[in-house]
């Protein structure tokens, strides 16, 4: 429980310290320090819990599904710390930002890897909202960092409709304990999920019916499932590129995690199919999923902002984990489970990439990016590699796992897997007919390379890479420890 | 009608005081005026600190007379006393962001409440007295705050809207299940206030940006770029 608390307490303190700290040199390096900090207690964390199984008390549960992405997210917010440096240094020199804002930058930073953390690790549902809330509150300020008039508007929509679409996921909540307050004695007890999860059979499917769809509702906004979409591109363009890094990376994730938690409940109390369909949250989130995935498939071929482009490729990549996760059963879970991690490592990937690109060119519109591997090939081939990734190209990860989403689907809805088939032709060549010319393009006369560091951007694509090549039986094991958790079966 | 005639005193008093937080809401929807705007959501606040106070007195659950007065302080004098502060320096106290419709408004409002009544209509079947038309009442007010953002022009009367809906939550969990967890109470409190705090950041970057705060003027980004 040691690794828990020190997995929570770096980011807190970093983030505190860092709000203070006033030279941008030592606080840059702080940042990487603490981040990797949080990291190895993360990965003790996980190590722990696999070897001896769930632990925790009232106010923290740790379980194989939590601490992987626990892990993930630690990993995750480690390298982009490493991506940020040379970035915001960057940001730093040309004016773009002051002293006191890349304070800001550093301690929202933390403060956002802070609440991702509380949000995995707590055992009270009600908690996960405030949490989730809290990173709302924690990264509004950053995409406005630059203050342009896009960017404060960017900040308003991102605050608006997150906090609009969140306050109905707590109302889902206050509904959770109205049912659960008849079936659970204690009712400070009534909220937490090893209770809730235990005494899932006997809350009221009526109550459970109508809290999930404002559980839905709330926490798909941050899943950014269309139509409650509109907030991300925005967020995602206008603020600093490590901050889109890890929005896509992490904060997606993280909102889904709390959308499969509730399905877990929902269907436990759903089961006997008396006042709902027992599958009633496994269809909400397979339509939204698949809406999700086709419609940001589209929208991809009519961006001309980099950033927007890959914002909208995380849009259609979560519809399909949440089209996989509401499909349920082990072959779908654990594809989705192996997609988040792959997607949220191969799209943090490609941000580090895209930032630099951004920089390199002096702009995010694409038609201006050109010629990036004769400026700087190492950029121009991570953005390569990564968009071959995430299109879902053999060997990388992301292809192992659609191809098992796409077995289960076969499975169980084999009319499904055309739309499917369809949206990930549709995205493919979305990607592809922007970045054909930004990699290979002619140079533009004055562009020149950056002191860069590619080192998270390798470390990505490499074990993305690995995934797919051939899963390690350790990780293999531990994904199948979370779909016996999720669906009560596993798949080896 | 019988059913509301065979009700405890507590419960009726519960029932009439949704009742008027429900007016408050309709109050909202209706006031051009900014100030008048948050002078009625302090309105609210208190309704709602005293319906806690009111169930605390009901149970006998010392943590939510804690929780009433965490509301009282927290919605019914700082919040807008922030807000008011911070629509002073922005010059907009007296202004007025009026509303287009007010008759085809108020019946839109009106329908909503009917919708959520139906919504709700489902949990009656499983609690006793009023948790169903209390259930009913602060999702109608979830609703009004989520129409009154669709509505309002100006970025202080949308906060107002926003944080409305956070009273119809709150409602909901004091009066519909005997108030949540203190922790999670806490948590939600304290995301409020920061969420009040950021908002004025926001409402002065608004302001330098477009020198105005009709956030209708926000519309450089769009989903397909031109």
């Amino acid at each position: 429980m040691i690794a828990l608390a020190l997995t929570l307490l770096f980011p807190l303190l970093g983030a505190i310290v860092l709000g203070w700290l006033a030279r941008p040199n030592a606080s840059s390096l702080l940042n990487i320090a603490v981040s990797a900090a949080g990291a190895i207690a993360s990965f003790v964390l996980a190590l722990n819990v696999l070897a001896s199984g769930p632990a925790g008390g009232k106010l923290f549960y740790i379980d194989p599904f939590n601490v992987y992405l626990i892990a993930l997210t630690a990993l995750v917010g480690f390298t982009t710390a490493i991506f940020s440096r040379p970035y915001m240094a960057h940001e730093l020199e040309q004016g773009r930002i002051g002293g006191g804002r890349l304070r800001l930058y550093h301690a929202s930073f933390q403060g956002f890897l802070f609440t991702m953390q509380l949000a995995l690790s707590t055992n009270n549902l009600g908690i996960l909202w405030v949490a989730l809330e809290g990173a709302t509150l924690a990264t509004v300020l950053l995409v406005s960092l630059y203050r342009t008039p896009e960017s404060v508007e960017a900040a308003w929509k991102y605050f608006i409709l997150c906090g609009v679409g969140i306050a109905q996921a707590l109302f889902g909540t206050v509904l959770l304990y109205l049912a659960a307050s008849q079936a659970i004695p204690d009712t400070d007890d009534a909220l937490l999920w090893t209770e809730l999860y235990k005494h899932a059979a006997e809350l009221e499917p009526s109550v459970m019916g109508i809290a999930f769809v404002f559980l839905m509702v709330g926490y798909g906004t941050k899943v950014g499932l269309v139509p409650l979409h509109n907030w991300l591109p925005d967020a995602h363009s206008e603020g600093p590129t490590p901050m889109s890094a890890v929005l896509s990376g992490l904060l997606l994730n993280v909102a889904l995690y709390a959308l499969v938690r509730v399905k877990m409940l929902v269907d436990g109390s759903l089961a006997e199919g008396t006042v709902h369909d027992p599958n009633l949250a496994g269809y909400l989130m397979m339509g939204f999923g698949m809406l999700s995935f086709i419609v940001a498939g589209l929208f991809l071929h009519r961006q001309r902002d980099i950033k927007r482009l890959f914002s909208y490729s995380s849009i259609e990549h979560m519809g399909l984990m949440s089209f996989a996760f509401g499909l349920g059963g082990p072959l779908a879970t654990f594809g989705a489970l192996l997609h988040m991690t792959v997607h949220s490592l191969t799209k943090s990937a490609i941000f580090v990439t895209v930032g630099h690109a951004c920089q390199i060119a002096g702009t995010q519109s694409m038609e201006q990016i050109r010629g990036l591997i004769s400026t700087q090939p190492n950029v121009g081939w991570g953005l390569l590699i990564g968009t071959v990734a995430i299109a879902g190209f053999p060997p990388f990860g992301v292809f192992t796992s659609e191809f098992l989403l796409l077995s289960a689907t076969m499975d169980a809805w084999p009319w499904l897997t055309i739309p499917l088939l369809v949206g990930i032709a549709v995205a493919f060549s979305g990607l592809f007919r922007h970045l054909q010319p930004m990699v290979f393009g002619i140079k533009p006369p004055g562009q020149e390379a950056l002191k860069i560091n590619m080192l998270p951007v390798y470390l990505h694509l490499f074990l993305v890479l690995w995934l797919g090549l051939a899963i390690p039986g350790f990780i293999a094991g531990w994904f199948d420890q979370v779909t016996q958790l999720i669906t009560g079966r596993g798949l080896l | 009608m019988n059913r509301y005639l065979e009700l405890q005193l507590v419960e009726q008093a519960i029932i009439t005081l949704a009742a008027m937080i429900l007016v408050t809401s309709f109050a909202l929807l209706g006031q051009s005026r900014v100030v008048a705007t948050i002078r009625t959501f302090a309105w609210q606040g208190w309704l709602l600190a005293l319906t806690t106070a009111l169930v605390a007195w009901d149970i006998g659950h010392p943590h939510l007379y804690l929780s009433a007065f965490l509301t009282a302080i927290l919605k019914g004098v700082l919040i807008p006393w922030l807000l008011t502060r911070q629509a002073r320096q922005l010059g907009i106290l007296r202004a007025v962001d009026s509303i287009v419709r007010p008759g085809i408004t108020l019946l839109i409002a009106g329908a909503l409440v009917v919708f959520c009544y139906g919504v709700a209509l489902p949990i009656g079947q499983l609690v006793e007295g009023v948790t169903r038309d209390v259930v009913a009442i602060s999702l109608a007010n979830v609703m009004l705050g989520m129409f009154m953002l669709v509505i309002r022009r100006t970025a202080v009367t949308q906060v107002v809207g926003f944080m409305a809906m956070e009273n119809g939550i709150f409602f909901a969990a004091v009066a519909a299940t005997q108030g949540m967890p203190m922790v999670v109470e806490l948590g939600v409190a304290f995301d409020v206030l920061v969420a009040v705090v950021l908002f004025g950041v926001i409402f002065f970057h608004i302001r330098d940006s477009i020198e105005s705060l009709d956030v209708d003027a926000l519309n450089r980004l769009s989903e397909v770029e031109k």
